[in-house]
């Protein structure tokens, strides 16, 4: 389905990635972890071409991807960003269906997309004719997998989807979300920076710091067996909290 | 609209500017049309001429207050008028300086080869001279300009054309080796009001000018004999003589007719009391070449309310046409910019530039390809209204959140799609914003087009400033004040239409819930 090979990304001086590779298999969700700054981000918007590798390549679906092919490739790609990305002066519907109006698709067929989108998303339907700026943080996230889920994606990217949420509204998306996934069975790469919520998600991690991959499997294989003693410190800084708070309950 | 539609409204717009032509030029052919220098006697002698041509039995336009020498001799030459009065030194000493000529028959042949004619003086020599009021000059002790020297602390003030001209200041600093230093350039009738309230200590003064005797000014005596003759003359048009002979005719006819008291005597019925130039050249004419002259023709004739109604028609069509044109032509060079670097240095370097050229020196590179009028006015207002709406065509689509140009490309959205349904949307307020700035300056700077005949508020102001009347001054200049907030309102309303609901929300989400 995707599949990076010795892809290299430089920002003037810095390395944001080094030769990564990376295979995904279709219904795969593949959770990208690490520290600030590790090209868990970088990675993913090579991926949707918004930035274009200095060297290897990225294959989607097969086909290499060009400059060319990709304008076609995003519309197999469905791609949702931390604060959404809305378009203010649009409404809802407006957001959702932009695509699909611009490739006229039939008006009938947008109308039931929506309203099965809205349901999948638990959108109210009373709201599709609200702008961004009337909707609440969670309600612009489900109007922006809204969106990116319109055409039916294969592939569907996250970066940071629930990190500009308050911690109550995370929660209760993290398992909506994770019911949406299944029941769609679509492909997902998704980064955060929130081990338990990749965990949730992902059946596999790959943890990277400093544009490189240090190690990828489940959770349990990189707790387990850490191929460096940054693996530990890495799951254990993010685990500590949550000891401390169990010991307080008792 | 697609980018084959935005070419052809491009092209269009571009053929207006450049094939419209001066309604000047769609008068019969046998009309007269008389121009004059933005100074009273100027325009009285251009109101005899336009006289003349009427009684010789040929329409005749008259547009007047040109402003400047260059103006006026340029408009000549590319037919745009075919006669003005002028000087002899002026012509000698600034117009055809290069030629080095020394004598007025010297002048004739260079103009003829020019294909100008001129007739011989008219009867007076209005030279330059510098003048103080009597009662200073007296303590002082000056009588002479060589007088000066003793002097180095007094203030000059000199009209602009003065400042510059080979014939004014610098050669007469040189001359007479004069070491004042704290010298102003100004608009010639403003000197005296600087004088009488003793800002100044001394300007230029035109022999002949009304304020003279009106002021009790003492014109000093040019002792070394810097200035040269100012002899007025009629300069003409040869192709006219062929057009018009019995019009060339009456304007020789004027030749020997006006000395220089005459002359500085009608002058002050139009600056000091206050009658109008066309009455006070038809009385002229009555008495002195006994011309039936039919009354109540003219501006002068009109109701105040015709009069504004004209004037707010001739400046709105120099704003209306001028600043679509930038509309049309801004926003597209603005998305350019935004969207190539290099193409943005360029554009926002040159609309730069564009913007500070002075509007005279804009009009005067201009009029030899437009010649004077509406053209060349709404080609330097156009010229003017770019550059805000460019930098801010430019600004409002750098400023969008690059979060939301990623959405845009990440959904699929090819450029030109994105452009039109999230890009330029987003960038409505501040192009508004600059089409707001670029209307209120193109309003204002509109009014200068009375500088080259193109009318509009602009006149009663130059008028009014040129015979020192504030009612004339504020007869354009409130005009122009009300219209600027008018069309700055039209945009606020147009905004409100065109702006989309969603961004006239404030971007925040208290009181939504999840």
């Amino acid at each position: 389905m995707l599949e990076l090979s010795q892809v290299s990304k430089r920002y003037g001086d810095d390395h944001a990635l080094k030769s990564v590779d990376l295979a995904v298999a279709a219904g795969q969700t593949v959770v990208l972890i690490g520290p600030s700054g590790c090209g868990k981000s970088t990675l993913l918007r090579l991926i949707v071409g918004l930035l274009r590798p200095d060297s290897g390549t990225v294959a989607f679906e097969g086909q290499v991807l060009t400059a060319a092919s990709l304008l076609e490739a995003r519309r197999r790609m469905g791609y949702v960003i931390q604060e959404g990305g809305l378009f203010p002066h649009l409404t809802v519907r407006g957001n959702v269906s932009v695509m699909a109006r611009h490739l006229q698709r039939d008006a009938a067929w947008i109308e039931t997309r929506l309203a099965d989108l809205a349901g999948l998303v638990r959108l109210p339907a009373n709201l599709m004719d609200r702008y961004p700026a009337e909707l609440s943080g969670g309600q612009r996230q489900r109007v922006s997998l809204m969106r990116a889920l319109m055409l039916d994606p294969d592939l569907l990217l996250l970066d940071e989807p629930l990190g500009a949420l308050d911690p109550m509204i995370r929660y209760q998306l993290q398992q909506e979300l994770k019911s949406i996934f299944d029941e769609l069975g679509k492909t997902v790469v998704m980064v955060t920076h929130d081990i338990a919520e990749a965990a949730h998600f992902g059946q596999h991690l790959v943890l990277m710091r400093e544009g490189q991959i240090v190690q990828s499997g489940s959770l349990k294989a990189l707790a387990e067996n850490p191929a460096e003693p940054f693996v530990e410190a890495f799951i254990t800084a993010q685990l500590e909290p949550m000891s401390r708070l169990n010991a307080v309950l008792g | 609209m697609s980018r084959a539609g935005w070419k052809v409204v491009l092209f269009v717009a571009v053929c207006g500017l450049v094939f419209e032509r001066p309604a000047a030029a769609e008068q019969p052919p046998e009309a007269v049309i008389v121009g004059s220098k933005a100074f009273t006697e100027s325009v009285i002698l251009g109101e005899m001429l336009r006289r003349l041509a009427i009684d010789a039995g040929i329409s005749a336009q008259h547009t007047r207050q040109l402003g400047g020498t260059r103006v006026v001799w340029n408009a000549l030459l590319s037919g745009e008028i075919d006669a003005y009065p002028e000087y002899t030194g002026t012509l000698l000493q600034e117009i055809l300086a290069s030629e080095g000529l020394s004598t007025v028959d010297e002048l004739s042949v260079v103009l003829a080869a020019r294909g100008i004619g001129m007739t011989a003086s008219l009867g007076f020599n209005n030279t330059y001279a510098i003048g103080m009021k009597a009662e200073q000059a007296d303590r002082l002790g000056v009588k002479a300009i060589s007088d000066l020297r003793g002097h180095p602390d007094l203030v000059f003030g000199f009209g602009n054309e003065f400042m510059d001209r080979a014939d004014g200041w610098p050669g007469l600093q040189r001359h007479y080796r004069l070491p004042q230093t704290d010298v102003r350039g100004l608009d010639h009738a403003l000197a005296y009001r600087g004088l009488e309230a003793g800002t100044l200590d001394a300007i230029d003064l035109y022999s002949t000018d009304a304020e003279i005797a009106y002021y009790d000014l003492r014109a000093l005596q040019d002792d070394l004999g810097f200035f040269p003759e100012y002899d007025a003359v009629v300069l003409y048009r040869l192709d006219l003589a062929e057009r018009a002979p019995a019009v060339v005719a009456s304007f020789h006819e004027l030749a020997g007719r006006i000395d220089a008291a005459t002359m500085s005597a009608l002058n002050a019925r139009v600056k000091l009391a206050g009658e109008s130039e066309a009455a006070v050249a038809a009385s002229f004419l009555e008495q002195s070449l006994g011309l039936q002259i039919e009354p109540g023709t003219g501006t002068a004739g009109q109701r105040w309310w015709q009069r504004l109604w004209q004037r707010t028609a001739e400046h709105l069509t120099l704003v209306a046409i001028s600043l679509s044109a930038a509309i049309l032509f801004a926003i597209p060079l603005g998305i350019l910019a935004a969207r190539r670097k290099r193409v943005a240095h360029v554009v926002l370097a040159t609309a730069g530039i564009l913007q500070t050229i002075p509007s005279l020196a804009m009009f005067v590179f201009l009029i030899p390809l437009l010649g004077i009028g509406g053209p060349p006015a709404v080609v330097a207002l156009f010229l003017y209204s770019l550059l805000p709406i460019i930098r801010n065509t430019y600004a409002g689509l750098k400023d969008i959140p690059a979060s939301i140009v990623e959405s845009a490309v990440a959904l699929g959205l090819p450029p030109n799609a994105r452009l039109r349904i999230v890009e330029l949307p987003l960038a409505t307020r501040s192009i508004l914003a600059g089409i707001k700035t670029s209307a209120v300056i193109n309003v204002g700077t509109a009014t200068l087009g009375a500088l080259i005949g193109a009318g509009g508020y602009g006149q009663p102001i130059l008028t009014g400033i040129r015979l020192d009347d504030m009612g004339l001054i504020l007869q354009g200049a409130v005009p122009a004040a009300v219209l600027a907030l008018l069309v700055q309102g039209l945009f606020e309303a147009i905004e409100r239409t065109l702006l989309p609901r969603g961004l006239r929300m404030q971007t925040n989400a208290v009181g939504a819930t999840d």
